[in-house]
């Protein structure tokens, strides 16, 4: 009994071999449809890592900004408490229902600056408590705020363009805004990406005494964040904000990260199941064209299949031959497939974005995954026609020219 | 057993054994109630007119087919008792076809050709030089083992088809017309091997239009309209 069940599989082989061309047509099906899935299941990966890697920062807080729904003319009375701001007696609000978590209230606006002589360029600018500043940043380079210096910190894309570093002195407004500062840069900050409470990367922190000398707005913020240690305590918080604050009129609208995280992940979600939807059409695609091929194979052979029946072949060893042989096609489409999308997949993400999650088990695993998709569609797309071949009459297969 | 010659048991026996071809446009009567035996080491010539039944019945006996109605018994059993994969074994052990029209696989060599069966029964390649022995039998020439059928004549294409009927070492030849596309030459001579094949004891029947080849034979059974001859 030795090696007897490999036999079958090297005359399939054989056959893929003396078939070349053909073979060659179906496993490119094959190879189209493993790197249509593979790539772009890599690729949705890898979109997926950064994003959130990148919002995770910011994924346990609650931001509460002022409703901008329910100003104009058609709101109901709203007894001066609503306005662009938040006051200091919302803040407090928003601190009793926020427990013993900390409340970072925040200003913001923006100006125009100038380094030395190069251009102006309007950035945002933020005034915060300088002691709760490490909440939210981390800093590269120098030091944080300190309590009374005017002392700025510069966001990470800003000090490159602007070529700024620690100590650099910037020239904060023009005639035309009415401020003329001029502040010292005592920290870079480290890239933060994406955010929805703060986007310090192209921004300005100052000290928020500073930024309501220069701004005014004593006592009233864009915005407040909430910073909670999990994701869990997010939602009896906001409940209680807005029962608190939102009572008859809406006057702040309350967003957390999490939620964010949750949205754009599905929305990622939902981008990378089109994605896969449409490797899945290719795939479909190539299964019927290795339909096709194997039905050629199979009608162009059928003298052979009845020559090889009539000396001994049953019919589960033509059914076996012509499985091995669209396994062996997808195999080699698969294997090619699996190649192309790796490297493909590498060049497509570093053309995108950064490859530092290209080789995490999340995005390769896209690699096996399409190739045994490969393999299996050329397999099941093979068993029709190998039943058909087994099923031949060796007498008609015989006459057959 | 003993006691009996062994010629006396048949190696084939056919007991009214009809055949109807079902098709679309109408049932097809081939063979209509055909009953001999033919015992071991017997060379039987069939003959008859052409559509009379004669590869129909050479395939009932190789077993690429089953009987209608009626009974087919070879070496001792009953074709209706065995499946499909029996059949395929018989044909496969005790079983070598030879046909007009050669039959060899045109991707594989001669030599490939030849030892396909050996691979079939054994699960892997022709390890004993059972192969290249046959070919040399049947006066193929080494150098003419890694061609391909298109590149042998019809009478070297033949002599590989025997040679891969005869590999596994069969107890029975079934021949349908092997010298029909053959010069008369290369027919005489492909004769003179069949008929030395029988002479080693092998059993052979054989379908023929062409008296001169049947004189080869040591009985001739003729075929009519489906039926024996009288
Ligand atoms: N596979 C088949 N399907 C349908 N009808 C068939 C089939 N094989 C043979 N027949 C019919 O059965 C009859 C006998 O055919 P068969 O091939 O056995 O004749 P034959 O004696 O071998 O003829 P020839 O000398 O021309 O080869 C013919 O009428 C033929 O048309
Ligand atoms: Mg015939």
């Amino acid at each position: 009994m030795k090696r007897r069940k490999n036999v079958f599989f090297q005359l399939a082989s054989r056959n893929v071999r003396l078939n070349f061309s053909r073979s060659l047509l179906a496993a490119l099906g094959i190879i189209i449809g493993v790197v249509a899935i593979t790539a772009m299941g890599i690729l949705g990966a890898n979109i997926q890592l950064a994003v959130s890697s990148n919002l995770s920062s910011s994924a346990n807080s609650i931001i509460i900004t002022p409703d901008t729904g329910s100003r104009g003319g058609f709101g109901p009375p709203s007894g001066g408490t609503t306005s662009l701001l938040i006051s200091d007696n919302q803040v407090r609000e928003i601190e009793q229902a926020a427990g013993h978590n900390v409340v970072v209230p925040i200003h913001s606006g923006s100006d125009l600056i100038q380094v030395g002589t190069k251009d102006k360029k309007r950035v945002t600018i933020y005034g915060l408590d300088p002691e709760k500043v490490s909440n939210f940043v981390e800093i590269a380079e120098g030091s944080s705020l300190r309590g009374a210096s005017s002392g700025v910190l510069i966001g990470s894309t800003l000090a490159k363009d602007q070529n700024i570093n620690v100590g650099t002195r910037i020239k904060v407004g023009d005639e035309s805004t009415g401020t003329n500062e001029v502040v010292r840069v005592v920290g870079i900050l480290e890239p933060k990406g994406f955010g929805i409470d703060l986007m310090p990367d192209n921004a300005i922190i100052a000290p928020d005494h500073w930024y309501t000398s220069v701004y005014g707005n004593q006592g009233e913020y864009q915005q407040v964040d909430i910073l909670v240690p999990s994701i869990k305590d997010i939602p009896p918080i906001k409940e209680a904000i807005d029962k608190k604050m939102n009572k008859n009129v809406k006057v702040v609208s309350i967003t957390d990260s999490g939620a964010l995280l949750v949205t754009i992940n599905s929305t990622i979600g939902q981008i990378s199941t089109f994605i896969l939807l449409l490797g899945g059409i290719s795939l479909l695609v190539a299964s019927v064209s290795i339909f096709n091929v194997m039905m050629m194979s199979v009608k162009d052979r059928i003298n052979e299949i009845g020559v090889l029946r009539s000396i001994g072949t049953t019919k589960a060893e033509i059914r076996k031959m012509f499985i091995y042989e669209s396994f062996i096609i997808g195999s080699i489409g698969a294997v090619i497939g699996g190649l192309i999308s790796f490297i493909g997949g590498y060049l497509l993400v570093r053309l995108i974005g950064t490859t530092n999650y290209f080789f995490t088990p999340a995005s390769l695993l896209y690699v096996p995954y399409g190739m045994a998709i490969g393999i299996g569609v050329c397999l099941l797309s093979g068993l029709y026609p190998a039943a058909k071949a087994a099923n031949l009459n060796p007498i008609e297969a015989l006459r057959h020219d | 057993m003993r006691g009996i010659s062994i010629s006396d048991v048949p190696v084939i026996r056919l007991v009214d054994v009809r055949k109807v071809y079902k098709l679309k446009a109408g049932d097809v009567t081939a063979l209509q109630g055909i009953s001999f035996d033919i015992h071991k080491g017997e060379f039987v010539a069939i003959m008859g007119p052409s559509g009379s039944g004669k590869s129909t019945l050479l395939n009932l006996i190789g077993c690429l087919d089953v009987p209608t109605s009626g009974d087919l018994i070879l070496a001792g059993r009953n074709v209706k008792d065995m499946s499909d994969d029996e059949l395929t074994f018989l044909r496969r052990d005790e079983i070598g076809f030879i046909f007009q029209k050669f039959n060899l696989i045109s991707l594989l060599t001669a030599y490939e050709n030849a030892e396909y069966p050996i691979i079939l029964k054994q699960g892997h390649m022709d390890e004993e030089g059972k192969t290249a022995q046959m070919m040399k039998m049947v006066g193929l020439g080494d150098d003419l083992m890694t061609h391909k059928p298109n590149e042998l004549s019809g009478g070297q294409q033949q002599r590989v088809a025997i040679a891969r009927a005869l590999v596994n070492d069969p107890a029975l030849l079934l021949c349908d017309e092997p010298t029909g596309n053959l010069d008369s030459v290369t027919g005489t001579q492909i004769m003179d091997i069949l008929t030395g094949l029988n002479e080693q004891g092998r059993t052979i029947v054989m379908v023929t239009h062409d008296p001169n080849i049947a004189r080869s034979a040591h009985r001739i059974i003729n075929i009519i309209d489906g039926r024996v001859a009288a």
